[in-house]
């Protein structure tokens, strides 16, 4: 039967199910193939932190949304157009975050009487009428599934039964004339040890392509064509992989080996995992015995001439300032990657957050400046650890880069750069005596960074420690002209960066009035609700903040320059504080703490009122 | 580059004290047991066969943690308790480097507990020298969590209730591979044990019964002082364990198991208990270190074990060092690209 094939620009598709039915997985094949295809896109998986939520519940419901165009986009969309929902929790679970008219496609086969009643429905909502706002598909996935799979040796059809997401993949991949080569390969490649998992997958996944092409149930498919995109090689990219991606880089282009030390915590954990994959590189990695032993074997590790790195999230990081506090005042680069997860304590592990901030800029006893960088998209991940590494080798600091969930487990299209186009960063290792015959491991250089001479050195042995040091020499000194002293050219030090990172830069229109400020994974919101606002005609301009400490140099006079400031922020109010406080400018806050990203829609609403 | 471990198997490279001493002036109380330490140590370290600049001294927080200052090698005085974990990292990036942390009681076994038992049990590279004063010093006279029982202390005037640590039982509960025990005025024998923890592979425990004559004056009195021939229960590899001005007393095991101090002439020297440090199992190395529960009686020291076991990640640094040689950025582009990629033109 050939069916007929609708064109349209944009969609928006949410898969979800309980946690154990692979809908990550299943969401993730589909955005590497909707990547291939060349449309642009942006994805949100959402999951509970249980590992093995109660089956059923709405409390183990997992999702994974994606938007694709072709055209350029920029968030993983607010209100899905598509529901794929494999029982009956995960329709109520979702529902009403669809669009009105959307289309729900339900595993008609999951909502039987025992599961309708764990997601507390009294009747099944596929018969009652609940869904009449919707355009609604039964597809019975699971019996299906176990019919395809069937003949193959070994497998039960309970096995066959967990096929049943690769069904739904494949139903899709059809409804969005995906390509298939590409899944297909991939399951050949991700179950070649387990061949009859391996037929069962690919049986499962040209079932629910097939019976899109065939069943009646199912009139039209959609193309959605290539986005317009800069010539160049590209691949789909999630922020952590990215962040490893972006350590190798900057251990290729420093010379300096890359050495890894995390204590598992959620969302961290996974820069560990992609990291201790690349022994090519000479990449070390430790599971160290807590937290605090990590920030000190990366600190140990820099010291010993290693590009030091540790990751955390909130909990961890609150354990690792001491550290911090000490790489800062021995002055050593140490890059320490916080990905901000839902807090106060242990929070919400799994769900965004952008509340550190203030920690990372100020969370430590004493005067303890260091740079602070965030990066604003899943690939932007790669750039902006580069820059954080940079930074920490040049100046012999500490360096926090805050990352989130959303960016961690998000993915979008990456233009990947020439490995020769990054920029190199150059240790410039002490060699020899720098004040007559001596070595003065505190005098410093222009920028006010310090010598870095690496045991093993002849002549230059010394000690460094968390005592207060003499200007130049590095002796312990309790002197009180020195330690102002000390205090103030660390100060500098930092301050000083902004000379070299560039300035704000302003998305621009003439006219406006208002200037959008964001920092961090807000970028994609800001960008796309000051679109949807200009598209009506309205004056509004934007900026976005890599660099939060120090800031830009012209940040003042940027924002002086607006009659409104609008800073939207994932948090209560932090980067507007401080906005107000260094500049005196009354700064206009938006702030969400719901564990989720802000959508361009809520915030286009959001710049509509304010305006 | 070439692994060092501890030492450089003694080779000698004409160095003396003097090399690696700093001219910083040394800040401990007058008649501080830490002296005699320190000019033991640096009386010991040319016998590495290294230059000072393979050496690294990792200290702690407390009275202890000043002792890197004093010392003409490299040095890091971190924060209070994890002087272990950065010496870990710093010996994972440099196996050519000979590491050496100081710590004390309260640095290592109260705040940084958790880092010293785990490097000991992965065997790291790194020699651990714990000033045993039994007391907060720094922190001007609390008791620490190797005082006894009822200890009365400032922050405890009506006795401490806490039950102290046994160093040496705590570090053989923690898979240590070399566990050791000296007194920081016995000087030979402080070199001694210093010296099979240089030629050790991995890390080495050694406690040093160290007399804070400020805040816990005579704590080490029945080993240390006038009747230290008496007390001192030596430890020797292979040999039966005696002790006494005269050699006369000694160590048997009862039908009950356990060892208990006897008389030679009364027991016979047949009878007597032979010291195998290099045993794997650590059952009597532990029965050892729970021979005298406080020093105020006879008590061993010397070495308690040194077993063999793989040094912590020592064949995964040699590949990895291998792995990098040559990388550069052809191989960063292929990394880069690796996976799923499309072209636009
Ligand atoms: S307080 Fe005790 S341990 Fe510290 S320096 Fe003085 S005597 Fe030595």
């Amino acid at each position: 039967m050939n069916k007929a094939t609708e064109e349209i620009e944009r969609v928006v598709v949410r898969f979800a199910g309980d946690s154990g039915d692979g809908i990550q997985l299943a969401g993730d094949r589909f955005a590497a193939a909707t990547a291939l295809v060349g449309n642009d896109l942006a994805t949100l998986p959402d999951f509970p932190a249980e590992i093995r939520a109660p089956a059923g519940t709405l409390a183990g419901v997992s999702a994974f949304q994606i938007h694709f165009a072709s055209r350029d986009i920029l968030t993983p969309g607010g209100q899905p157009n598509v529901l794929v929902a494999m029982n009956p929790a995960a329709l109520k679970a979702n529902l009403t975050e669809l669009e009105r008219g959307g289309i729900v496609i339900a595993n008609q086969d999951g909502f039987s009487e025992h599961n309708l009643r764990k997601a507390g429905y009294e009747a099944n909502p596929l018969d009652d009428g609940a869904l009449d706002d919707y355009q609604v598909f039964r597809v019975p996935m699971t019996s299906m599934t176990v019919r395809a799979t069937e003949g193959i040796d070994g497998i039960t059809a309970r096995d066959a039964a967990r096929s049943k997401n690769l069904f739904a993949l494949g139903l899709v991949s059809w409804m969005y004339s995906r390509p298939t080569d590409a899944t297909i390969r991939w399951i050949e490649q991700k179950f070649a040890a387990k061949p009859q998992i391996m037929e069962a997958n690919l049986a499962a996944f040209r079932a629910g392509y097939n019976f899109g092409e065939t069943a009646e149930l199912l009139q039209v498919h959609y193309e959605v064509k290539a986005a317009p995109a800069e010539p160049g090689t590209y691949r789909g990219i999630n922020g952590t992989t990215a962040a490893a991606l972006g350590l190798i880089a900057a251990s290729v282009r420093s010379g300096l080996p890359l050495f890894l030390a995390s204590y598992p915590i959620t969302p961290a954990s996974e820069l560990l995992h992609e990291l201790s994959r690349h022994k090519r590189f000479g990449v070390r990695t430790v599971q160290a015995e807590d937290e605090i032993a990590a920030a000190n074997m990366a600190l140990g590790a820099s010291f010993g001439g290693h590009l030091g790195v540790t990751a955390s999230s909130g909990p961890g990081m609150d354990l690792k300032q001491e550290t911090i506090g000490l790489a800062a005042t021995l002055e050593l680069p140490l890059v320490v990657i916080d990905v901000q997860r839902a807090g106060p304590s242990t929070g919400m592990p799994t769900k965004t957050e952008a509340a550190d901030l203030l920690m990372a800029i100020h969370g430590r006893h004493g005067e303890s400046p260091l740079p602070v960088v965030a990066a604003s998209t899943p690939a932007q991940c790669f750039e902006a650890v580069l820059e954080a590494a940079r930074i920490a080798v040049a100046y012999r600091t500490p360096v926090i880069l805050l990352s989130d969930t959303f960016l961690a487990n998000s993915s979008e299209p990456w233009r990947v750069p020439d490995a020769a186009d990054l920029p190199e960063i150059d240790p410039g290792f002490a060699t020899g005596p720098n004040s007559g015959e001596e070595f003065w491991p505190y005098l410093r250089d222009e920028r006010g960074a310090r010598p870095w001479a690496l045991p093993g050195t002849t002549g230059l042995q010394h000690v460094i420690g968390g005592l207060e040091k003499e200007d130049g020499t590095g002796h312990i000194s309790y002197e009180p002209g020195n330690h102002a002293l000390m205090t103030r050219l660390r100060a500098k030090k930092i301050a000083g960066i902004a000379t070299e990172i560039g300035e704000l830069e302003v998305d621009r229109v003439d006219g406006a009035e208002m200037l959008v400020l964001g920092w961090g994974s807000t970028y994609g919101a800001i960008k796309g609700a000051v679109r949807r606002v200009r598209l009506r005609g309205e004056k509004v301009d934007s900026a976005h903040l890599h660099h939060l400490n120090p800031l830009p140099r012209n940040t003042g006079e940027v924002v002086r320059s607006y009659r409104k400031v609008l800073i939207p922020e994932m948090n209560t109010g932090q980067l507007v504080n401080i906005i107000r406080g260094e500049f005196l400018v009354d700064a206009l806050s938006y702030t969400k703490v719901e564990g989720l990203p802000i959508f361009a829609e809520e915030l286009d609403d959001v710049i509509t009122e304010r305006l | 580059m070439s692994e060092t471990n501890g030492s450089n198997g003694g080779a000698p490279a004409g160095l003396t004290k003097k090399d690696f001493s700093s001219d910083q002036e040394t800040r401990w109380c007058p008649g501080c047991g830490d002296y005699a330490i320190l000019a033991t140590v640096q009386q010991f370290l040319p016998e590495l066969g290294l230059p000072p600049e393979r050496i690294v001294f990792v200290a702690g927080i407390g009275c202890a943690g000043r002792f890197a200052y004093y010392m003409n090698t490299y040095g890091v005085h971190g924060i209070h308790g994890r002087a272990p974990a950065l010496a870990t990292g710093l010996a994972l990036a440099r196996s050519d480097l000979s590491i050496w942390v100081v710590s004390g009681d309260g640095d290592a076994l109260s705040i940084g507990g958790n880092h010293l038992i785990h490097a000991l049990r992965r065997n790291v590279p790194i020699k651990i020298l714990l000033f045993n004063n039994q007391i907060y010093g720094l922190t001007k006279g609390q008791y620490s969590p190797t005082s006894e029982e009822g200890k009365v202390t400032k922050s405890t005037p009506f006795g401490s209730l806490d039950h102290p640590f046994n160093p040496i039982a705590l570090a053989l509960g923690a898979e240590a591979t070399f566990v050791a025990r000296t007194v920081d005025t016995d000087r030979e024998h402080q070199a001694q044990v210093l010296r099979a923890a240089a030629d050790h592979q991995g890390s080495a425990l050694i406690e040093i019964y160290q007399n804070c004559n400020v805040f816990n004056d005579g704590a080490f009195e029945a080993v240390r002082g006038k009747g230290r021939d008496a007390n001192q229960i030596r430890l020797e590899h292979s040999k039966p364990i005696r002790f006494g001005v005269d050699s006369e007393r000694g160590v048997t095991r009862g039908p009950d198991g356990r060892l208990r101090l006897e008389t030679v002439s009364e027991v016979g020297e047949d009878a007597l208990v032979v010291h195998d440090a290099h045993d794997p199992n650590p059952s009597q190395a532990f029965s050892l270190a729970h021979l005298s529960e406080r020093p105020n009686g006879p008590t061993p020291i010397g070495l308690f074990r040194a077993v063999e076991r793989p040094v912590f990640a020592e064949s995964m640094t040699r590949e990895l060092e291998s792995a990098r040689e040559g990388v550069g950025t052809e191989d960063l582009d292929a990394l880069l690209r690796s996976g799923d990629t499309w072209t636009v033109e």
